[in-house]
């Protein structure tokens, strides 16, 4: 045998070895989990999806951590939003995560393809009270009566106004609400500004396509049936819905005028669409008081976005706790989760930044989450009135805005639901479809991807 | 001697060409070149081929979520996910886009690459600087040239429309108008010409000199040689990056998706004159979970390339020039 064949049979020999090794451990692996899933060894719950990290999510992480490691385990909680694609990844290679922390609209999804556990046996061996957190947050994760997350924040809808630009259009700001829609029109009217074909403000913006659900549900009508099977996209309300809050827009000069202005914006900048005048009014989750506070100087008024009656409504949106099915741990994960909810939990976090925005000289405009007894509890215990009115009002209102609020109820296939509904108001606003053919299409698209998936 | 030259001219037989490819093995370079593309040989089964017919097997499945994860037993559906095609409008509106988003930008950035490739042949000073310079667009991360595509052509304060204005003309809303959203993507698509314009600068430099001086000695002015001279022998070149772009643009996905429909989008950035093929599978994919039908499509736009890419072989025959080949 000449040197070269010895050579290339070692090469072989190796590589085969390195095969059967990876193989090993590879098969070994499991074992090894099970041998120490035991109740008595160290086992270390794997939590995915939890993305950016500030003061109040690292505070509620290290008090969860805390009371995993007291009973004698750990945590393996690497930075990184949810991402559908790769938790697909994950469930494919079997390195199924404990926990998951979701978006609430994904849950749905999940939970209608057995992907997700369902919680009721969490919530009997924690103890976890439901009667503490929202039952519209609780709705939006609830699926064929069987809830399958713990819902955490909560972000509510409310009406903001601009009112410099109200008083420079010489519109009364009582009138800007939603009510009376020919009274916010005609206001719209009066405060958007167009010169040379160009918007350069906006007066108010409707927020199409994201809060179609909420114009309809200011006309008195869901756009889906409670046990989200039945989609209700077509409903006479939900096209005078579409109608009025389309003609806010058209009243720009249209759908590209409006969009090409909007996407020029800086939401989250010093000087963002309240502070730099650049719109009127708009409905907005409760994060951009936060934004608002924190920039330069704006003069607002935070109201209800109410229906036709008066009365007040809010969208409430939010992330939530999960178990994957497959899960190793789902008791430490069913503890994790009741102590990131906990009340306690948000008190003491809602305390740390409060103490911080103090030693900053920021204003502290409490944390909203979907917890109804946390809330009271920041809101009496902690929360101290900044001196500036218009964001003490507006504190006041977000905190009595949850009772209001509804969500959207899960369906087998809440992706497809929801782009079927966001791409029958966008053909609308680029001028493809009146109302009533896009919203007919789209009951269509609808109701044909919740019954393939029921 | 005649019948005999015959004979060792003539293509070796399948049995022969067999035995000379083994008799290779007897020597130690072919087994060191064996050994030099076994990690791309493995790469390219493990992660190529393996996947691509597991999608062929998932195209006739239910394969989704519950599939993926083994909760629940892959079933066959024989051609329920090809019918499904059919009855798709969107399949049939994210073909039809990708093909006209293809027609408009592969000529483009064919003759924006043949263009400054041109320039780039001519100048002397500096003409690696140059090269770079040209050539750095091309390594833009694609999610920042989707961004790009709504800054520059937003239709009331995007560069673009500033500069068509100065000329008096009036600029579309590029990204919103249904009308305008394929081109300003065929537009943008012409800012990663780097590689093609290489390619064409090399083939510009093997173009014999002689060739030019004769055609100038016979009259030939700058257009004619252009034509006569330049274009059929840099032909292979132009036809190898016509087959590549072509499958490129009818593959087009990241800077599409970034613009009108990734992370963070509202929703309002999904028009359907934007969803390409790509797009529309990777949805299916991975935010509706149908992955056998998701897999169906995948295998309809690759029978779409190759029919196009075969096409493109069929006329390429009359208007590709190799030197040395035989006609």
């Amino acid at each position: 045998m000449t040197r070269w064949w010895k050579g290339s049979l070692a090469a072989l020999a190796i590589m085969a070895l390195c095969a059967v090794a990876l193989t090993s451990t590879a098969t070994a692996q499991p074992s090894e989990t099970a041998a120490a899933s035991g109740p008595a060894a160290a086992r270390t719950l794997n939590i995915y999806g939890m993305g950016g990290r500030d003061d109040v999510a690292q505070g509620r992480l290290d008090i969860a951590d805390r009371v995993i490691e007291a009973a004698g385990h750990s945590v393996s909680n690497p930075v990184g939003a949810f991402n559908d694609q790769a938790f697909l990844a994950r469930l494919a290679a079997r390195d199924i995560p404990d926990l998951v922390y979701m978006d609430r609209n994904n849950v749905g999804t999940y939970a209608a393809r057995n992907a997700l556990l369902p919680l009721a046996n969490c919530i009997r061996s924690e103890s976890i009270d439901r009667r503490m957190y929202r039952q519209a947050a609780l709705a939006s994760v609830t699926y064929k009566g069987q809830l399958y997350a713990l819902p955490e924040f909560t972000n509510q809808i409310t009406l903001i106004v601009n009112n410099d630009v109200a008083r420079a259009a010489g519109v009364a700001v009582a009138d800007i609400q939603t009510t009376n829609l020919v009274k916010l029109r005609q206001a719209n009217k009066k405060m958007l500004r167009a010169e040379g074909g160009r918007v350069t403000r906006i007066g108010v913006d409707p927020k199409l396509p994201e809060f179609f659900p909420l114009w309809v549900k200011r006309y008195g009508k869901d756009l889906i049936s409670k046990d989200g099977l039945k989609a209700q996209l077509n409903s006479r309300e939900a096209v005078a819905a579409l109608n009025y809050a389309h003609s806010l827009i058209r009243d720009h000069g249209g759908w590209d005028r409006f969009k090409a202005y909007r996407d020029t914006l800086d939401y989250f900048g010093a000087v963002n669409p309240m502070s730099g005048n650049q719109m009127g009014a708009t409905p907005f989750e409760s994060f951009w008081y936060n934004v608002l506070a924190e920039g330069r100087p704006v003069d607002i008024t935070a109201k209800f976005f109410t229906n036709q009656r008066g009365g007040p409504i809010t969208m409430l949106s939010g992330s939530g706790w999960a178990i994957p099915r497959g899960a190793a741990d789902a008791d430490l994960a069913c503890k994790y989760m009741k102590s990131m909810t906990a009340v306690n939990t948000w008190r003491a976090v809602a305390k740390t930044r409060f103490d911080l925005r103090k030693r900053q000289g920021r204003a502290f405009t409490g944390l909203y989450t979907a917890n109804t007894q946390a809330d009271v509890k920041i809101f009496e215990d902690i929360y101290q009135r900044t001196g500036t009115k218009q964001f003490d009002d507006a504190v006041t209102l977000l905190v009595r805005a949850p009772r209001y609020g509804f969500a959207i109820p899960l369906s087998p296939a809440s992706a497809e639901f929801r782009q079927a509904w966001i791409d029958g108001v966008t053909r609308v606003l680029e001028g493809r479809q009146t109302p009533r053919q896009a919203l007919d299409q789209a009951q269509r698209e609808a109701q044909a991807a919740i019954d393939k998936a029921k | 001697m005649a019948s005999a030259a015959a004979t060792s001219n003539a293509a070796p037989g399948p049995q022969s060409r067999a035995r000379r490819w083994f008799s290779g093995f007897r020597e130690r370079e072919t087994w060191y070149a064996y050994a030099f593309i076994l990690p791309w040989v493995i790469g390219f089964l493990l992660l190529t081929a393996y996947p691509m017919f597991a999608s062929l097997y998932y195209s006739f499945t239910n394969y989704g979520i519950e599939q993926v994860a083994g909760f629940a037993p892959t079933e066959r559906v024989g051609l329920a996910n090809y019918r499904e095609l059919l009855d798709d409008p969107r399949v049939q509106t994210s073909l039809t886009n990708t093909f006209i988003y293809t027609v408009m930008s592969v000529p483009a950035k064919m003759m924006v690459a043949l263009g400054l490739a041109l320039i780039l042949a001519r100048i002397v000073f500096a003409a690696g600087f140059f090269r770079t310079v040209f050539y750095l667009p091309d390594i833009t991360p694609p999610v920042a040239i989707g961004i790009l595509i709504l800054v520059l052509f937003n239709g009331s304060f995007g560069i673009v429309n500033d500069v068509l204005g100065f000329f008096g003309i009036p600029g579309p809303f590029w990204t919103t108008d249904p009308d305008w959203i394929k081109p300003s993507l065929a537009i943008m698509s012409i800012w990663t010409v780097g590689g093609t314009m290489v390619i064409y600068l090399a083939a510009l430099k093997a173009v014999p000199a002689h060739l030019y001086e004769a055609a100038s000695m016979d009259g030939a002015g700058p257009w004619r040689r252009f034509f006569n001279v330049t274009l059929p022998m840099i032909s292979p070149a132009l036809f190898f990056t016509f087959i590549v772009l072509t499958i490129h643009g009818l593959q087009t996905f990241n800077e599409v998706y970034t613009a009108y429909f990734g992370e963070g989008q509202t929703g309002a950035e999904d028009p359907d004159a934007a969803l390409m093929n790509v797009v529309y599978l990777f949805r299916q994919a991975f935010e509706f979970f149908n992955i056998g039908f998701a897999s169906a499509m995948a295998w309809l736009l690759f029978v779409v390339i190759m029919i196009v890419t075969a096409v493109q072989f069929l006329v390429s025959r009359r208007l590709v020039f190799y030197q040395g080949a035989q006609k």
